[in-house]
């Protein structure tokens, strides 16, 4: 099973815990409705789109309401740590929630006291605190973009804002920023970098790098690295290494984005329906 | 943490980083930490007031330790009260800098602005702000669900509705955009 943890930008919204559907699509979490426009709903809808292509059961979603006060996102963290020891999954990926370390610490110790135990990804604000943590290492897969490699590579950042000087840089500067991460163990075991050039990397060095096509307006719409990390767990979830699972999932990214014909104020929404096509194009090409 | 709790010994040295993910608000005066402390603490905030690091040598001899992405809510929260700090540092790098420098990206008929690791992407002919992109803080998608769709002029500021470093690096691409839109 493929558990999906993060937020929706909604503070009503209670903690869920259920499968996600999508379904001509709608994305729904239980019996709530959850417009897959940006966030985590993004991502869960791009990681059920790929489940079923793949033909796998559709991720399961730990979700609240937050809307960056950090209430929910603590709320969901004490939730996680009652109830993942006795859950089982193969796959634990984590998004948009509150960076906070002291819960960090205490969700992946919980996460570690799971069956298996699973294998961990992290983006968008758990990314951030499983840095500051200095408990990278424990991840299979970081998704960071060219600002948040810069926070990686840091090793006194506490946050993308107050990267010395480094989070404005040439993408040229990634490799080097790579292996900065790395020797500052502020780095997964396999990094998926976004960018112009995506980047596949690990502590050896950059082991494979995704250029085209090149959509353009992509740059500007948000959610396109929130449907990249949910079909990467959904090709982990099937049973791909990371470097394999986010070397495809940037791939197919950029071939939905080409499929889309985005502006730049396209929303992520229009990406999504094209995911299958595109994962299709890619495990032919990437075998 | 009330004041006398800071001469009491701590039990264990630190963990690595692990105040990595909290702020220094520097006040002038002691009075100020000691109603900015109330004020927090009132509001439900997990601060502490400690002496500053030495590399802080401004202002009075305490500290208030927040959580660093809290920080946008909390700096209105004192803004309202009349109890601004004289700035705010994070606890690990004192001597560090928030990004001050913009990414500027014209798509022709849109014009994109970065700030840190946050992008506000504005229709030219309409000044409607079409994307919302970047970041990892759960406000990021709150703002962006009220913001896109809405004009430069009617749309709310990141700063008035956010409550994280993300939301305060968008709010500094935000007034970018509408210096350059103006």
């Amino acid at each position: 099973m493929l558990i999906i943890v993060g937020t929706v930008p909604d503070p009503a919204v209670p903690v869920l815990d259920a499968s996600a559907i999508l379904a001509d699509g709608s994305l729904s979490v239980g019996d709530r409705a959850l417009p897959p426009d940006r966030g985590t709903p993004a991502l869960l809808a791009a990681a059920a789109s790929a489940c079923a292509f793949l033909g796998i059961e559709p991720p399961h979603a730990m979700l609240v309401g937050d809307e960056g006060l950090g209430r929910g996102s603590r709320e969901l963290y004490r939730h996680l740590t009652e109830v993942l020891p006795s859950r089982t999954c193969t796959t634990l990926a984590f998004h948009y929630l509150q960076p906070d370390v002291d819960w960090h610490n205490k969700v992946l110790m919980a996460a570690q006291a799971m069956a298996g135990p699973p294998a961990l990804v992290a983006d968008a604000g758990f990314m951030y605190a499983a840095k500051m943590s200095g408990m990278a290492g424990e991840y299979a897969l970081f998704t960071p973009d060219a600002g948040e490699l810069a926070f990686l590579a840091d090793e006194t950042a506490p946050h993308p804002f107050y990267t010395r000087g480094f989070i404005l840089q040439d993408e040229n500067r990634a490799p080097e920023l790579i292996r900065r991460a790395y020797e500052h163990d502020n780095a997964a075991t396999c990094l998926l970098v976004k960018g112009s050039t995506d980047r596949i990397a690990d502590r050896t060095g950059v082991l494979a790098e995704i250029t085209g096509p090149s959509v353009e307006a992509m740059e500007a719409m948000g959610g396109t690295g929130d449907t990249v990390t949910g079909m990467a767990c959904a090709l982990m979830e099937y049973g791909l290494p990371a470097p394999k699972a986010a070397q495809m999932a940037a791939q197919a990214n950029r071939y939905a984005g080409e499929a889309a014909r985005p502006t730049p104020a396209s929303q992520i929404g229009e990406l999504v329906p094209h995911i299958p096509n595109a994962l299709k194009r890619v495990m032919e090409e990437l075998p | 943490m009330a004041l006398t709790d800071l001469f009491r010994k701590k039990s264990s040295g630190p963990r690595r980083q692990s105040r990595a993910d909290r702020g220094l608000l520097v006040f002038e005066h002691t009075s100020e930490v000691i109603r900015a402390e109330k004020l927090l603490k009132e509001s439900g905030r997990e601060i502490r007031v400690m002496g500053p690091p030495p590399e802080i040598q401004k202002g009075c001899d305490l500290v208030v330790e927040f959580p660093l992405m809290e920080k946008l809510d909390i700096l209105r929260t004192l803004a309202e009260a009349g109890t601004e700090p004289l700035e705010t540092v994070p606890v690990t790098g004192p001597l560090l800098a928030p990004v001050d420098l913009f990414q500027i990206k014209d798509f022709g008929d849109h014009l994109m602005v970065r700030a840190a690791n946050m992008k506000l992407t504005v229709e030219k002919s309409t000044r409607t702000i079409v994307n919302v992109s970047g970041g990892g803080c759960p406000d990021v998608p709150y703002i962006a669900a009220r913001l896109i769709g809405r004009t430069l002029d009617n749309a709310p500021a990141p700063r008035e509705i956010g409550h994280t470093l993300c939301g305060y690096a968008l709010e500094l691409a935000h007034a970018e955009m509408l210096r350059l839109c103006s």
